[in-house]
């Protein structure tokens, strides 16, 4: 086969490489069209499918639910207490510097409740739940239950996929609200003994420093996160090839890409809300 | 040999020039194929013939590059989601890996059919599930997981599954692949008694030569995406075709050469066993 003529130039590393730049960004666009198909499908069926009699499975949601939130909450517990003391102790530590241990709580506070709370609890369940979800369709794929679903006229968006968004979508910012809670509680012990002020002190500075706007902003992230970690969890779950093996390697990208993607749209977020 | 089906069975399938690529790849090369009512057809092929691919196209789960696939009088082809899953109401299938729901019961997979097209109450499905495990021979079992079962039950569930809506058409994948020989022999039994019990067209896609010899009113020999013969029993194992007989007999086309191509390779010394046509 004769050689490609565009590849003899003068500079064809640069061809090479604007060839694979233009092919990965076809790919992220054509993976963008599929999570929004995706999405728009589990809408459709969570609004639309009690008028059409084909309901979303309530008790797959439910089961769901107590697999992705119940059963989190104390590593999510474990976790939101170590950052509300964490953030306790780096908060005065930076803050003795100028004098200003006073304000720690203004800083730790708003840092839980915008950011914090709903980070570690999205990554914890992209985590936990995202490689699942990977995992348990990844499995049904190869067992062909998938293509079952199909022969036998289910949607399994419907199914498969509709179930797991609800649950997450309701269970990330349950799950936050409770990290929310914790992480304060953790941080109010420890700003309480080392500053020698009341937890009831402590509380009402919380309240003063947080408003509902920043509960708001963090749970809102946390529905977000919920979203991509299913979208994420499936659309990866859903290209699998290779038996077994294909398993683990859909179930490691669905993670990474979930934390991935929810540190950069925390990041945006941020950056939107902010300005 | 004729693909078509016998003049006195209306055919319940019909595929006609039936081409299908994977990328660059032809798969299917132009498949005419009948199956006619009440008819147990099955297709059989190496790996890589392209049975697979013809039974998903079938499926209505793959679409085909150009040729019509008419199910029921129904040309699969032209039809959108909420057709095909109108259409595939009164078609059942049984995977290959049996393709149980893992979190549902076998009682429940059973159901599940009827649970999402029909308005029955719960007993009566109940009581539908345990007539159709009764004839699989899994009478008592709808209470256990998939997981519970061998895999000689898995398929037998399946099955149940696969009937539980009375399909005219029942498509079989593998049926006895990974299964030892009683096992086998007991699911031919199982289908043979369907086809006959429940009065339907079954097409069972194998590759096992004593399942497809016991079970099949006509065979289809599938090779390289191509029917290279369709025909009954006794046709197909007195047929002088040498591809045919390559797959009857298991040999890889490797190992036959004619006799210039073996003199071309004694040349070149490529002398790896083969035989003399």
């Amino acid at each position: 086969m004769a050689a490609d003529p565009t590849r003899q130039g003068f500079f064809p590393g640069i061809a090479d490489a604007t060839e694979r730049l233009g092919r990965s960004t076809t790919g992220v666009i054509e993976l963008m069209g599929h999570w929004a198909v995706l999405l728009s499908e589990s809408l459709y069926w969570i609004v639309m499918g009690p008028r059409l009699k084909q309901p979303v499975r309530a008790n797959a949601a439910v089961q769901q639910m107590m697999e992705i939130g119940i059963f989190a909450v104390p590593i999510v517990a474990l976790l939101s207490a170590t950052i509300g003391l964490m953030l306790a102790m780096q908060g005065i530590h930076a803050l003795s510097k100028f004098g200003a241990e006073d304000q720690v709580v203004y800083g730790v506070s708003l840092s839980i409740v915008r950011e914090f709370a709903a980070l570690i609890t999205g990554i914890l369940v992209a985590g936990r739940s995202g490689s699942a979800l990977a995992a348990r369709l990844s499995t049904m794929q190869i067992n062909q239950e998938v293509d079952a679903l199909q022969v036998m006229g289910i949607n399994p968006v419907r199914f498969l996929v509709a179930p797991a968004l609800i649950a997450i979508v309701i269970m990330i910012p349950a799950l936050a609200f409770l990290a929310n809670i914790v992480a304060l509680l953790a941080a109010g012990v420890f700003v309480s003994v080392d500053l020698g002020i009341s937890l009831a002190a402590y509380w009402n500075q919380v309240f003063d420093s947080v408003t509902l706007g920043d509960l708001w902003h963090g749970l809102t992230k946390a529905v977000i996160f919920a979203i991509l970690i299913t979208l994420i969890g499936v659309s990866n779950g859903a290209s699998v090839t290779g038996g077994a093996e294909g398993v683990g390697r859909v179930t490691t990208r669905a993670v990474v890409q979930s934390i991935v993607a929810i540190l950069v749209t925390d990041m945006l977020f941020v950056f939107i809300t902010t300005r | 040999m004729s693909p078509k089906s016998s003049d006195t069975q209306p055919a319940v399938i019909k595929v006609r020039n039936l081409v299908t690529h994977y990328g660059n790849r032809m798969i299917l090369r132009g498949i005419d194929f009948d199956v006619a009512d009440r008819e147990i057809m099955v297709v059989m092929g190496g790996s890589g013939s392209g049975k697979s691919t013809l039974m998903r196209h079938l499926l209505g789960l793959e679409t085909p590059t150009s040729g019509t696939i008419d199910v029921l009088g129904q040309d699969i082809t032209r039809l959108n989601t909420v057709q095909k899953a109108e259409l595939f109401k009164k078609v059942g299938v049984a995977f290959q890996s049996g393709a149980l729901f893992s979190s549902l019961s076998v009682g429940e997979n059973i159901t599940l059919p009827l649970a999402e097209h029909t308005k029955l109450d719960r007993q009566t499905m109940d009581i539908m599930a345990r007539m159709k495990l009764e004839i699989v021979d899994l009478a008592g079992f709808e209470n256990l997981m998939p997981g519970e079962l061998s895999g000689g039950m898995i398929k037998r569930a399946a099955m149940a599954r696969a009937i539980i809506m009375d399909p005219k058409i029942l498509f079989c994948d593998e049926p006895s692949a990974g299964l030892d020989p009683v096992v086998a022999s007991a699911l031919d039994d199982l289908i043979l008694r369907l086809r006959d019990a429940l009065d339907m067209s079954i097409v069972v896609v194998t590759h096992e030569l004593e399942s497809a010899f016991k079970i099949a009113d006509r065979i289809t020999v599938l090779d390289h995406g191509e029917i290279l013969m369709v025909g009954t029993v006794d046709e197909i194992r007195n047929c002088d075709n040498s591809r045919v007989q390559n797959i009857l007999h298991r040999r890889s086309e490797e190992q036959i050469v004619d006799p210039d191509e073996y003199l071309r390779r004694l040349m070149t010394g490529r002398t790896e066993q083969v035989t003399v046509a």
